[in-house]
């Protein structure tokens, strides 16, 4: 009888508390823009058109079910924006004071949205590029990212090669830009992990490898100074498939191919992830991929900082998530978070190859003051983002 | 001293009983000879195996075989499967509520707490609760029953009248296992991510305490509180503490850490003999089963089980 009463008093408690809290909405718009993808040499694996899409969609449904025990509700707009379409047409479709933006668009995009935005409380997060440049000089003030910088990925190979005595290493960097870029994130994490490159070279090849790479990548390779590890930069993985086993010297391949850096793989099975996997292909049908993770990260933070702070004030839902308070459990077997001084996401890095994961970066052994997880990318004193200090 | 402690040991009411482990990745039981110490038998389960536990007579066995979508009843004399009950999908793990009858069971994909009659076979409610429900718990009395959820970080409060959820608390990341005091009247819930557990008032559903770790040498985002146990005599609780490979002991008056104990790989969950002497824990990434004495707060042995042993369950043989 006692317990009854007492159950009757919380009920009641509990109906109040959820009439007060069913006012709160949470508006999410995710932007996505879509991309005419340069052609490579093998057609063996397209990219998912709705990559980072259902990550969104799978961090709403996540987001709905514990906001359904607090009368949060959460509404997730989707816009997509087609190759050549004009991104100033966004500020039609938007009301930037109300809505969290999450994006999967380029640099350029990501730009351009955030000088809209600056008059207003808006929050943004990146949940595609990897471009060093944005978490660093180029950062943008109400700029988050989930997705991993390149400075993360390559930190993390040059940490695994470090601890493997891999300290030698030859690079292949292919013609596009991203490339280009990616190798410089390389040759950054070289410097840093104490790393010897005995030589780079440039992919100037221009014939179809499908029928040609195990006469010309032997001799491509030939002249590289004894290395122990050879990486491969190719962003748009043209060609860099067509290097693993076909290298002069039997070495193992990393980079774009071969062993990957990445935010997420479909390999990832430790720390309960093997659900949010079962979860995503149900909805995807198809595998995880880091941009989908990335998306879905961005719409947990949203979520986890909308539970604990129990509003839906931009203001305060910013300096909560850069705050020491905010922790995310992101099924990578540490506490996910982000960098007050540049808003990037700190997270593990998965080290994989097509069929397992081989190890998670941070390697035992790579050490911090503060934080093991800034041994990847950029630490704060390395930083030069000051967006993030004048706020 | 040791003498004593061996004798006291040897004729303990706990002589020749058995501690039963679930083997996640190799379907299998372990079924440990406490007096031996000793695998004596591997029972054949159904796909990943994970909560494991007696009826109250000990007459028959619970299994939740996550990847056969199942609960399996086993006969633990024979070793061999009696029936399945009905459990939803992706069952992880349960709790018997202390009529005997009902299951609550986690349905780890579905975000659903089933409850299955076992007398009946029958699904008797199933509950909406938050993602990626795992601990679960049912009061002393039986009056409330307790899912916890993963990724929504809440201990959903069940009332077992009707079935329904009364409340909602919220605890730190990633919820993984939830207990009651002896006497009912705290909820300990522990949150492997958030690397905490907090106590809460059964009677009001409010934060009491929150117990942290600390280990030298260890860093706090690798000390992740997963299964824990309290001791009937109220004075201890002991904690482990995943991938840190350690498990605390808490002091469950004061909430103050009081030691912790170095144990197998992955530490995950545990279960007592009889007089509580010993705890044995299973250790994930090593495939063993550590032996502490509960007495000296020390790691005695070290028992080679099958892959990834997760859950660990007491079986009297007398």
């Amino acid at each position: 009888m006692k317990f009854l009463g007492m159950l009757l008093a919380i009920s009641i408690a509990m109906l109040a508390n959820f009439a007060f809290a069913n006012d709160l909405r949470v508006s999410i718009t995710y932007v996505m823009r879509e991309q005419n993808h340069a052609p490579t040499l093998s057609n063996l694996d397209p990219i998912p058109t709705d990559l980072g899409v259902v990550g969104a969609k799978l961090g709403l449904v996540d987001n709905q079910t514990t906001g359904k025990f607090l009368g949060h509700d959460y509404a997730l707009d989707i816009i997509t924006l087609a190759p050549d379409q004009d991104i100033s047409t966004l500020k039609d479709l938007i009301d930037f004071g109300e809505t969290i933006l999450v994006a999967n668009a380029p640099t350029p995009d990501l730009i351009a949205i955030s000088q809209m935005v600056v008059e207003s409380a808006a929050i943004l997060f990146n949940a595609s590029a990897m471009d060093n440049a944005l978490r660093n000089e180029s950062c943008l003030a109400n700029m988050f990212h989930t997705a991993p910088s390149h400075a993360m990925l390559t930190d993390a190979l040059a940490q695994f090669a470090f601890a493997k005595k891999w300290q030698l290493w030859a690079m292949i960097v292919g013609p596009q830009s991203a490339d280009q870029a990616l190798a410089t994130s390389f040759e950054k994490s070289i410097n840093k992990f104490g790393i010897d490159l005995v030589g780079r070279k440039d992919w100037t090849f221009d014939t179809d490898m499908r029928r040609s790479a195990s006469n010309e990548i032997p001799l491509f390779t030939q002249d590289f100074k004894d290395h122990q590890l050879l990486v491969v930069a190719d962003e748009t993985n043209d060609f860099a498939r067509y290097v693993v086993y076909n290298t002069w010297l039997p070495r193992p391949v990393a980079g774009s191919v071969g062993l990957v850096t990445t935010g997420w793989a479909r390999s990832v099975e430790q720390y309960g992830a093997v659900q949010l996997q079962n979860r995503f292909s149900d909805l995807a049908n198809r595998d995880m991929r880091q941009t989908d993770y990335a998306s879905w990260a961005a719409i947990r933070a949203i979520g986890e900082a909308v539970t604990r702070t129990n509003t839906n004030d931009l203001k305060t839902l910013k300096s909560y998530l850069l705050s020491d308070e905010f922790a995310l459990a992101g099924f990578k077997g540490r506490k996910l978070s982000f960098r007050s001084w540049n808003g990037q996401m700190r997270q593990p890095i998965v080290l994989a190859h097509h069929d397992a994961t081989v190890a998670m970066a941070p390697l035992a052994g790579f050490l911090h003051q503060y934080n093991e997880l800034d041994t990847l990318g950029l630490d704060q004193p390395e930083s030069n983002c000051t967006a993030f200090q004048e706020d | 001293m040791r003498f004593t402690l061996l004798f006291a040991l040897l004729c303990s009411p706990a002589f020749g009983d058995e501690i039963w482990v679930t083997n996640e990745k190799d379907d299998t039981i372990s079924v440990i000879d406490i007096e031996t110490q000793t695998v004596t038998r591997t029972i054949e389960t159904g796909q990943r195996p994970r909560g494991i536990t007696f009826s109250k007579d000990f007459s028959v066995l619970y299994v939740c075989a996550s990847d056969s979508d199942a609960v399996q009843v086993i006969d633990p004399n024979t070793g061999k499967i009696l029936h399945d009950l009905p459990s939803g999908e992706d069952p992880e793990q349960f709790v018997l509520h202390p009529n005997n009858k009902h299951l609550y069971i986690a349905n780890e994909d579905d975000a659903i707490t089933t409850v299955v009659d076992t007398d009946t076979r029958r699904v008797i409610a199933q509950i909406d609760v938050g993602i990626e429900p795992e601990g679960m718990a049912v009061s002393p009395d039986g009056k409330i029953a307790i899912t916890t959820s993963e990724t929504t970080n809440m201990a959903h409060w069940i009332d077992t009248e009707n079935q329904t959820i009364f409340a909602n608390t919220l605890v730190d990341q990633r919820p993984r296992h939830a207990e009651f005091t002896k006497d009912g009247s705290e909820l300990w819930v522990s949150a492997e991510i958030g690397g905490t557990i907090s106590v809460f008032n059964t009677a009001d559903q409010t934060e009491k305490a929150k117990i942290n770790f600390e280990i030298q040498g260890v860093h706090r985002d690798r000390i992740q509180p997963v299964g824990f146990k309290l001791t009937d005599d109220g004075k201890y609780a002991f904690v482990a503490l995943g991938p840190s490979n350690y498990v605390a002991v808490v002091d469950p008056n004061t909430y103050a850490v009081l030691d912790y104990i170095l144990v197998g790989r992955r530490v995950w969950h545990m279960a007592f003999n009889a007089d509580e002497s010993l705890l044995f824990t299973t250790n994930g990434v090593s495939g063993d089963v550590s032996v502490i004495d509960v007495s000296e707060l020390t790691a005695i042995n070290t028992i080679k089980v099958g892959r990834f042993p997760w859950g660990a369950a007491y079986r009297p043989t007398k």
